[in-house]
């Protein structure tokens, strides 16, 4: 099958059932997208699809054939990602990938969120560490 | 480096110059050991911020890690890897009548199958729900599952034992019952004016880091490479050398990155075991990894307690006797963590009793998680101080001021330093405010404020070594077998370097994370990280600048001990400076090498961290809704590396106790023992949404007496005081004593009517 993933095609060989997070870090090596939970409770699979935030670890590959996705690898020099490291909003990073794809959707559509705004787009992306306060920090000030 | 006698008051003894006795401290455990001391002993930094260390450090591997780049175990992909899956216990306690793998092992993709027996960690007899009993290699991970589903077991259910007060009466127990007095309790009780007790309760907590337990294992030649999770790649090192009979340094432990581990992660664990025994058949590199839904069954968790807890003061408040009993639901395996700690450690008190009771019970095995023990006995302790304090119609604060301890509490040590009283002098603006904040109530919302102190470990200790290699390009390579697991240690070790080589931290790399490359580091745990590896890197970049000065002094002609390392220059006191390049650069592709060792903690002291926390609540008194409105932290672990990541150490602590304070708790089916919250949508971690504000401040003072850093460790402490700080102020907000955690609403509306009825009972006493 055919994929767009950050605005480059690929051609990918993909058993029907699978998940697009196992496509992205397994055939494609795409393994800034990381899987915490599988099931769609934690947000550290989250990558865009056409500009959305979606759960790649419940989202069968088959199923974003024509669209755009994006992953943590063509974000790579968001000002978001400058950030969260001024901000020291990560410990162990494994969920930030997720949080900064997440918050890249809401500073798009919002760019100056309130702090409920950024709560309430947040919330589904788990951080174990607690780095919530920083992260919080990192999008009110993601232009620096 | 010259081998050094160290001096006595140091550990050193006159006639031994390497070997020396020292007690070691990891979780709160002590056990006396051998070490050869190789420590070059340096003076410590004046207090306040230097160029680099004590001035806030952005993570030198953030960029790595928040672009997806770092390569965590969980990323790891060898050519030929093969999936696994496990055949797990469906039951609390059963016996495997029958089993066939025939069926699994003809499946398509298919590389290796291991039973019950095969290896040690895979068992007939399972003893709780989720221990592994057979395991089945493949090319992918669906094969592997499908695979498992077609062994045919045949299960004998038994009756499993899951109640703790029921396993100390039939003596079940991990160990020892643990029995401390001192003085005489009786008599301690006897003297009292005010005699208060209660039972508080914990309940099971899981560590859910957002990586799960997984290992990748490698045979090549004689020799295993074992890319692991981990929090402890020696402890793995030499535990899989021994399970499969190899010489420790042909095992090869590779950490590079870790995504979370709060303590759960200081072992092998079963995975890793499987995973080498099924690349050892099948010639191929093996995957076994813990979906979400294992981690919550077996990967470890902190124990739930049942604690009754006694306490008696003379009017004056001086405490006359502390005593506890506590159940401990350490689950089949595992140990009993220190939950009587904190009565014994954190006030001055002549008679105390604790008795420990390490329940063995057909439950999953507990594993350290951030303050073990301590976190709970935090919790019974610092809620039955304020009870007393409301009995004696004393401040909670004022009460905990009169019993002070000036010395250490067990065995009248002097503490290595001890700054607990300038934490309450700094906590009391915020304590203070309670009178405000309680005006701020209304019909529904009641509004009130708590404290609560704390003590922990966090000395850290030897054996930990460093090299430090300094290039022709004057950049620094810090290397250690050390693994970060995402407190910062790459960023802290670099400031360190950095400070002693008179460099911008920017010029600084440090490799870490791979037991083949670079020398022995300590685990990951028990806040020991910083105050063990911190002065083992210093120790190394002294003895790095020590040789590149002796170059100097030769190269430009002075006394070595007129030149220092200042600002990327070599600066001689009379006033000339050069570049430190126009010295490596002589080096080409040579370097510097400079080594160092952690000495050993200061003989005959108590090496403690300390803190104080108050918050500050609203409770709705007609639903039980809590609402943490903020937390003030103040904390006292000697000279403060980073502030910037230590500032993110005290949040994620604070944020991770409002889990186990309000919303995480495993639940077990009392039946059966079956786990019931295995998902994250069931086990509720904190989000974003749940986090109030919280503000934090150091003591920053350096222990004088602890290595040539004077640092102490600050993974663990934020998360002990929290819960119980939160408890203090909903009974000063509303007069309800909560006493089990979490606190769920119906904790909180069970203890207000408990409240009322007291209320009651006093106005109808008072008016007889």
């Amino acid at each position: 099958m055919r994929l767009r993933i950050n605005g480059a095609a690929h051609e990918v060989e993909a058993p029907v059932g699978q998940t697009l997070a196992e496509t992205l870090r397994g055939a494609l090596g795409f393994t800034g997208t990381k899987v915490a939970c599988g099931e769609g409770h934690c947000g550290a699979c989250t990558v865009l699809i056409d500009g959305v935030p979606q759960l790649s670890c419940i989202t069968l590959v088959h199923t974003v054939e024509d669209h755009e996705v994006t992953t943590i690898e063509g974000l790579r020099d968001h000002p978001l990602v400058d950030a969260f490291v001024r901000c020291d909003a990560l410990q162990c990073g494994f969920c930030t990938p997720g949080q900064i794809v997440s918050a890249s959707a809401l500073v798009e559509a919002n760019p100056e969120p309130t702090v409920d705004e950024i709560r309430h787009a947040m919330a589904g992306n788990l951080c174990r560490c607690g780095t919530y306060p920083r992260i919080e920090e990192a999008i009110q000030t993601w232009r620096g | 480096m010259p081998l050094r006698h160290l001096p006595p008051h140091r550990g050193g003894d006159p006639d031994l110059a390497r070997l020396i006795k020292t007690e070691k401290e990891v979780e709160g455990r002590y056990t006396e050991t051998w070490i050869i001391v190789e420590e070059d002993a340096l003076d410590q930094w004046p207090e306040g911020p230097g160029a680099v260390v004590g001035r806030p450090a952005r993570k030198v591997d953030g960029y790595e890690r928040a672009r997806g780049e770092a390569r965590y175990t969980a990323d790891v992909l060898l050519p030929g890897m093969l999936q696994t899956a496990v055949l797990r216990s469906p039951h609390a306690r059963c016996r495997v009548r029958r089993i066939d793998l025939a069926r699994a092992s003809e499946a398509p993709g298919v590389r290796g199958v291991i039973g019950p027996g095969e290896i040690e960690w895979l068992t007939g007899e399972p003893n709780y729900e989720g221990e592994p009993v057979a395991a089945v290699a493949a090319d992918t991970s669906a094969q592997a599952r499908s695979a498992v589903e077609l062994i045919e077991v045949e299960w004998e259910e038994l009756e499993p034992l899951l109640d703790p007060e029921e396993a100390v009466r039939r003596r079940s127990f991990i160990g020892d019952v643990k029995r401390y007095e001192r003085g005489d309790f009786e008599r301690g009780l006897a003297e009292a004016d005010v005699v208060v007790e209660a039972e508080y309760r914990t309940q099971t907590v899981l560590h859910n880091s957002m990586e799960t337990h997984q290992a990748v294992c490698e045979w090549r030649g004689e020799g295993l490479d074992v890319y692991v999770s981990t929090q402890n790649i020696w402890g793995v090192r030499d535990d899989v050398a021994e399970a499969f009979d190899l010489p420790p340094d042909k095992v090869r432990v590779v950490c590079e990155y870790m995504g979370g581990g709060f303590g759960a992660k200081n072992g092998a664990g079963h995975f890793t075991y499987i995973a080498a025994e099924l690349a050892r058949r099948a010639g191929r590199p093996v995957r076994c990894a813990l979906t979400r839904r294992e981690e919550n069954l077996v990967s470890g968790n902190r124990n739930a307690t049942i604690q009754r807890v006694v306490a008696g003061a003379r009017s004056d408040g001086t405490l006359t006797a502390l005593g506890g009993e506590y159940w401990c639901s350490i689950g089949w395996e595992g140990w009993l963590p220190s939950t009587a700690g904190p009565l014994q450690m954190l006030y001055s008190c002549e008679n105390v009793r604790t008795t420990e009771y390490p329940a063995k019970l057909n439950l999953p095995p507990m594993s350290a998680f951030r303050a073990p023990g301590f976190t709970e006995g935090a919790w019974s302790l610092e809620c039955l101080i304020d009870k007393l304090a409301a009995a004696l119609g004393l401040d909670p604060l004022e009460l905990r001021r009169r019993n002070y301890a000036d010395a250490d509490t067990m065995d009248g040590r002097p503490y290595s330093s001890k700054n607990l009283m300038e934490c309450y002098r700094r906590a009391e603006p915020h304590w203070n405010r309670r009178h405000e904040v309680r005006a701020r109530s209304d019909e529904t919302w009641k509004r009130g404020v708590g404290m609560a102190s704390q003590t922990w470990y966090g000395g850290g200790g030897p054996p930990s070594y460093a090299w430090v290699r300094l290039g022709s390009d004057g950049r620094v390579n810090v290397v250690t077998a050390m693994q970060d697991i995402g407190t910062g240690t790459r960023t802290a070790m670099a400031q360190i370097a950095a400070e002693e080589l008179g460099l911008a931290v920017e010029r600084v790399e440090v490799q870490v994370g791979d037991s083949s490359r670079g020398p022995f580091a300590t685990m990951s745990a028990g806040s020991s990280t910083l105050p063990s590896m911190g002065p083992a890197v210093r120790a190394a970049a002294a003895d790095a600048a020590r040789q590149l000065l002796e170059i100097a002094a030769q190269r430009f002609d002075r006394e070595e001990r007129v030149l220092s390392l200042q600002g990327g220059q070599i600066v001689s006191s009379d006033g000339g400076s050069w570049p430190i390049e126009e010295i490596t650069g002589m080096l080409e592709d040579g370097q510097i090498l400079g080594k160092g060792a952690r000495g050993p903690n200061p003989a005959g002291m108590r090496v403690l961290t300390f803190g104080v926390q108050v918050a500050e609540v609203a409770v709705d008194v007609e639903t039980g809704e809590v609402v943490v409105e903020r937390v003030y932290a103040i904390h006292d672990v000697g000279r403060i590396v980073n502030p910037l990541g230590a500032r993110s150490q005290v949040e994620g602590g604070i944020v991770q106790a409002l889990g186990h304070t309000f919303s995480e708790a495993r639940l077990d089916d009392p039946r059966s023992g079956t786990i019931l919250t295995r998902t994250l949508d069931a086990y509720k971690v904190p989000t974003i949404a749940d986090v109030p504000e919280i503000e934090c401040e150091f003591i920053d003072v350096p222990d004088a007496h602890l290595t040539n850093l004077g640092s102490k460790g600050l993974g663990e402490p934020p998360i002990i005081p929290t819960a119980a700080a939160i408890a203090n102020a909903i009974r000063d907000a509303t007069g309800a004593e909560v006493t089990s955690l979490p606190i769920s609403r119906e904790e909180i509306l069970r203890a207000l009517a408990e409240a009322r009825e007291r209320a009651k009972d006093r106005v109808a006493a008072g008016s007889t």
